[in-house]
């Protein structure tokens, strides 16, 4: 049996969101720039497939644009932003937790000649907003805090972030990659100036994502070189990316209600299974503030990659923290954000369950990972 | 990453030789610690100058149990002599090679050897002075 518990790394596309797709990578190849039939068909479908998404997410139809991912995104409207509005303020504010392709953008910006400054998050992993009010200042030009965390599932409370960077008059821009469809967005609503996402977390393809800006804000080129997308971002544009997202995005909204109940119901019914049969095991954060599909969890004593390998081994997939993070072997940066001891960085596994487990594969799971913890425990130096 | 373990590799971190601690060991030491991600714990006992019997206890990924494994089972009945010249890279090449990322458990575990050998000769001297 496998066992994918890995949906915050990537999704299985949805055979629909596939289906959808196949017309634009075989028959209908136009590109969409092109001025003969083949290519505006094309370019109709593209401009309906921008608007629908913008609806989805109560955003204006003119601030959308495509891109390779989240994380092209995030560094367009980081510099982008940061580097067109220069007049207003050279000051820069992330959360601790922000995915790497923020963080790291922010930290390149800073060594650049920005002001940064990371705002502290409490041990659920939510910003304090407190010190934030404090932080943002009369030239802060951008706020940025990701909706929902990658590692911990930590939702935030977007509306009250977005109201302390606008009493400043700093723009708000929020990560939601994993916020699809775990919550209800409402971008005009709830302040949120920007945002960046991607198709492969909510059952798209991988390759395609999208970032928006409110019109009227002022930004940057980060590809320059081509009319497309109004001259903002040069490249071919990538239609079946763009349509698998668009009927990606679709599906998660109009199925929203019924997947998070069952989701949540896996997810509950995992956590309570394994204190039942496991001991020693912490939940990091709490789970009040919680997306419905995330576990992250310390195993006393023992290392969390050869869990991670052991699990592997008996088909079961599951991840260390970020897939980023465990590239370059650190431990989880958002762990040690929320107070974690150093000593306990390196006992963790997140489990992110999605719309394809069921009862069956949460039981072969805690059933093997009993086996791989005692296994492991057994020969550990730690007492 | 790539982070693909050979099958000899996978088959040490799944059935590791020599786990445990040796009973009145002549010497036992630690190597790295749980901050840093991997920690090593060797005990071993000598006989007529040779490694009778070494084992290890471990907190650290697959790669840290596999070479720790394949170490012990290397240098048990070796002279210290011949133990002192055993390298970090005989380990890789022994287990056919080792992602790029992993190559310092191996010398993990050969810093592990090296002082285990250390402290059973500042015992000696003690006892000869």
């Amino acid at each position: 049996m496998n066992v994918y518990l890995d949906n915050a790394a990537t999704t299985r596309i949805d055979p629909r969101v596939l289906k959808a797709m196949m017309p634009y990578l075989s028959e209908k190849y136009g590109n969409a720039s092109s001025i003969h039939a083949l290519g505006q068909d094309n370019n109709l479908i593209l401009e309906q497939t921008r608007a629908a998404i913008a609806g989805l997410l109560k955003a204006e139809t003119s601030g959308l644009l495509f891109t390779s991912g989240a994380s092209e995104a995030n560094n367009y409207i980081l510099r982008g932003i940061m580097s067109a509005n220069k007049a207003k303020g050279k000051h820069l504010v992330v959360s601790a937790i922000e995915h790497p392709s923020v963080l790291q953008t922010a930290r390149e910006l800073s060594r650049a000649g920005y002001e940064l400054d990371i705002a502290p998050v409490d041990a659920d992993g939510r910003v304090d907003l407190k010190a934030l009010k404090k932080i943002v200042r009369e030239d802060t030009a951008l706020v940025s805090v990701m909706a929902v965390n990658n590692e911990i599932g930590t939702i935030q409370d977007l509306e009250a972030i977005a109201q302390i960077a606008h009493a400043k008059g700093a723009y708000f821009h929020s990560d939601i990659v994993q916020a699809i469809p775990y919550l209800r967005l409402d971008l005009k609503k709830m302040g949120i100036d920007a945002c960046s996402l991607s198709a492969h977390k909510f059952y798209g393809p991988k390759g395609i994502g999208a970032s928006y800006v409110r019109p009227g804000i002022k930004i940057n080129n980060l590809i320059s070189g081509g009319e497309q997308e109004n001259g903002r971002r040069a490249g071919t544009y990538n239609l079946a990316g763009i349509v698998g997202m668009g009927t990606a995005l679709e599906l998660a909204y109009k199925e929203r209600s019924v997947y998070l109940k069952d989701v949540k119901l896996l997810r509950d019914y995992l956590w309570k299974s394994l204190k039942k049969e496991i001991p020693e095991i912490k939940l990091n954060g709490g789970l009040k503030y919680r997306s419905a599909n995330n576990l992250n969890i310390r195993f006393g004593r023992i290392e969390g990659e050869a869990i991670l390998m052991d699990l592997s081994l008996r088909g079961i997939y599951v991840s260390t923290g970020s897939a980023c993070s465990a590239h370059n072997l650190k431990s989880s940066s958002v762990l040690s954000a929320i107070g974690l001891a150093d000593y306990d960085l390196n006992c963790n596994i997140r489990f992110t369950l999605g719309r394809f487990n069921n009862k069956k594969e949460i039981d072969y799971t805690v059933k093997n990972l009993k086996k791989t913890v005692a296994r492991l425990r057994a020969f550990s130096p730690v007492k | 990453m790539a982070l693909n373990y050979t099958k000899k590799t996978v088959n040490h971190f799944l059935k590791p030789k020599n786990v445990g601690e040796v009973k009145n060991a002549d010497a036992q030491i630690e190597v790295g610690n749980m901050v840093c991600g991997d920690q090593l714990s060797f005990s071993m006992k000598l006989k007529d100058g040779k490694i009778k019997d070494i084992k290890f206890l471990s907190f650290g990924c697959a790669s840290n149990i596999a070479t720790a494994s394949l170490m012990t089972e290397k240098v048990k009945g070796m002279t210290i002599a011949q133990a002192k010249k055993f390298s970090w890279k005989d380990i890789v090449d022994d287990l056919g090679g080792l992602p790029k990322q992993k190559i310092h458990c191996s010398m993990m575990a050969v810093e592990g050897l090296q002082r285990l050998i250390n402290s059973y000769e500042d015992r000696l001297k003690i006892k000869q002075a």
